[in-house]
Formats: structure tokens, C-alpha cells, sequence
């Protein structure tokens, strides 16, 4: 089974080199959404069902934080894994999420291989349920 | 140590890395130096970023169109012949990690930080000037013929505890 995945972040340049990276990693992905900020992920995501969301922390509109609240407080999306891809690294904002449930993070600058690593022992059991 | 080394060190270490991992180009390392009063005018690209907390000031990239357009290219794979919005955006990108990561290495000492979304300039004879009065840590690097600079002040925003004690140690020269 193929999976569906949203990338949030407001940097063009970081989404255009996640999809190139998801698509190098032979993990089976049919859709790699794009949004810009949280808002634009929620409006997304009322039109189309994702596996998994990778999303940046800080965002102008609805920042990774406030769309990772969202999300776990919302009935229809609170099982979607969020992962976060961030220049964060201190004990705030990473540790903010995963006590909001992130399923883990990815600090920039990262390789192809962290995000595969990261990944997979996260979609594989979302994509065997 | 005191925190001007410790500054150039982590954004050396950051800016090194953020270059190996998102373009696969292994800087030599920068020429170091502090930079007082207004800087030169600039013609090109440059990129700011804003951190704020205990600790707070400002962090720049800048360069040619020519070296931001080869940067872009590097990062995104694609063809870049002149500056458009690619250029900026990844220019816009690689100083929030490189700025992003030193700050997260700079943290344990100063406290936690926030960082804004960057700015990007583009243009010809420029001059650009912080409100703040610290010195700047300059980094130059020479990339195949053209210099990328990385820059960052800080100064203690307020008397917290991080402030408080790197200004009673006398140890920092940025301090002011």
C-alpha cells in the first residue's frame, strides 16, 4: 500500500527538497502534499486523507506547534503521525511537541538517510493498520 | 573560554556542517574577525535573521547573485542561471539552519533563544544597520573565487541570570 504525506514548512526550498528526499528514500509513496504554514495544512487536510505529516516549528500564520495542537485535538485527525523537521534542538519547542505528541523530529540540517530512518519506523505501522 | 571564541566556534561548526549536509561542499575554514561601527555597502544578497532572549541580535548571510544562484542550484538540484525566488527562498533557508544550529549550540550558555523567519535583501549598493551596538563576529569564506559571509551580535537583552553572569566574568568581549 502506497502512502499519501503532507510536508509543512514556509521555506519552497525545504519542501521541494523533502519531496526529492521521500522520493529517494523507496519508501511507497503515491502523494506528497505541500503547505506553507499550519492554516494552509488544515485546509489541506479537509480535502484530502494523509498517512503521515512532516512539519517545520517555525512558521508565519499557524506555526508547527499550533498545527500539532490542532491536529491532536481534532477527532478525525488526532491518529495522523506529525513528524517534526526543524532547526530547533533546545529542550522548548521540541520538547513542546512531543508533549503535544509529536512522533518524533528531524533536525535541519538533515540527510536523506535521517529522514528514511525516521520514517520508517513510523509510516510502517500506520500503513499496517 | 570566553564567548566571542565560543561564538565563532559554533557558527564555524555550523556553517561547515549546514554546507557538507545540504550542498555537499566542504568549506576551508573562514577568516574570523570583528567588525565595529557601519559596515561597507554591500551589492548582492543578504540574508537576516533575528534571535531573541536572555541573549539578543542578529545573524546575516550574504553574498554574490552568482554564488547565491550556484547555492540554490546545489540545493534544490535544478538550474539556476539568475537570482528569482528559488535563489532567495534558499538563501532564506541556509541562514535559518546555519544561524538556527549555533544558536542551538550556543543555548547551554546563554539560555534559550528564539529565532524569527529570515529576511532576505537583494540588491546594489546597500547599506544595512542594526538598531543594537554590539561588534559583529564576521566569518568569511572563500568558495571557488567568491566570498560568503556570515556574521552575528549578540548582547544581553536584560539582567537575567545567563546575562548576568557572562557580563560578572568579564570574560566577553561583545559584551556591552
Amino acid at each position: 500500500m502506497e502512502s499519501d504525506i503532507l510536508v509543512v514548512d514556509d521555506s519552497a526550498a525545504i519542501r521541494k527538497i523533502l519531496q526529492r528526499v521521500l522520493r529517494q528514500t523507496g519508501m511507497a509513496i503515491r502523494t506528497i502534499h505541500e503547505a506553507g504554514n499550519g492554516q494552509e495544512a488544515l485546509e489541506l487536510l479537509k480535502a484530502h486523507s494523509v498517512h503521515l505529516v512532516l512539519s517545520d516549528i517555525n512558521m508565519p500564520t499557524m506555526d508547527g506547534i499550533q498545527l500539532l495542537a490542532a491536529l491532536k485535538a481534532s477527532p478525525d485527525w488526532h491518529a495522523i503521525p506529525v513528524v517534526m523537521v526543524t532547526t530547533e534542538g533546545g529542550e522548548t519547542k521540541v520538547g513542546e511537541a512531543v508533549k503535544l505528541g509529536a512522533a518524533g523530529y528531524v533536525r535541519k540540517p538533515f540527510t536523506a538517510d535521517q529522514i528514511k530512518e525516521k520514517l520508517a519506523g513510523i509510516l510502517e505501522p500506520v500503513m499496517s493498520l | 573560554m570566553n564567548l566571542q571564541k565560543t561564538i565563532e566556534d559554533c557558527l564555524t561548526q555550523s556553517t561547515q556542517n549546514v554546507f557538507s549536509t545540504m550542498l555537499g561542499v566542504e568549506l576551508s575554514p573562514g577568516e574570523v574577525s570583528v567588525e565595529h561601527g557601519m559596515p561597507e555597502a554591500n551589492d548582492g544578497i543578504v540574508s537576516f535573521i533575528g534571535l531573541a532572549g536572555a541573549w539578543a541580535g542578529t545573524g546575516s548571510l550574504s553574498c554574490s547573485p552568482e554564488l547565491a544562484c550556484r547555492i540554490c542550484s546545489l540545493m534544490l538540484m535544478m538550474d539556476t542561471p539568475s537570482v528569482n525566488a528559488d535563489v532567495l527562498d534558499a538563501v532564506a533557508e541556509l541562514t535559518n539552519m546555519i544561524l538556527g544550529s549555533a544558536k542551538n549550540d550556543l543555548e547551554p550558555q546563554l539560555g534559550p533563544l528564539g529565532l524569527s523567519i529570515p529576511t532576505v535583501v537583494f540588491g546594489r549598493n546597500f547599506k544595512t544597520k542594526s538598531a543594537g551596538s554590539a561588534d559583529w563576529i564576521v566569518l568569511k569564506y572563500t568558495w571557488e573565487g567568491d566570498v560568503l559571509t556570515v556574521k552575528l551580535f549578540l548582547a544581553p537583552s536584560e539582567r537575567s541570570p545567563h546575562a548576568v553572569s557572562h557580563m560578572m566574568g568579564q570574560t566577553c568581549p561583545i559584551d556591552v
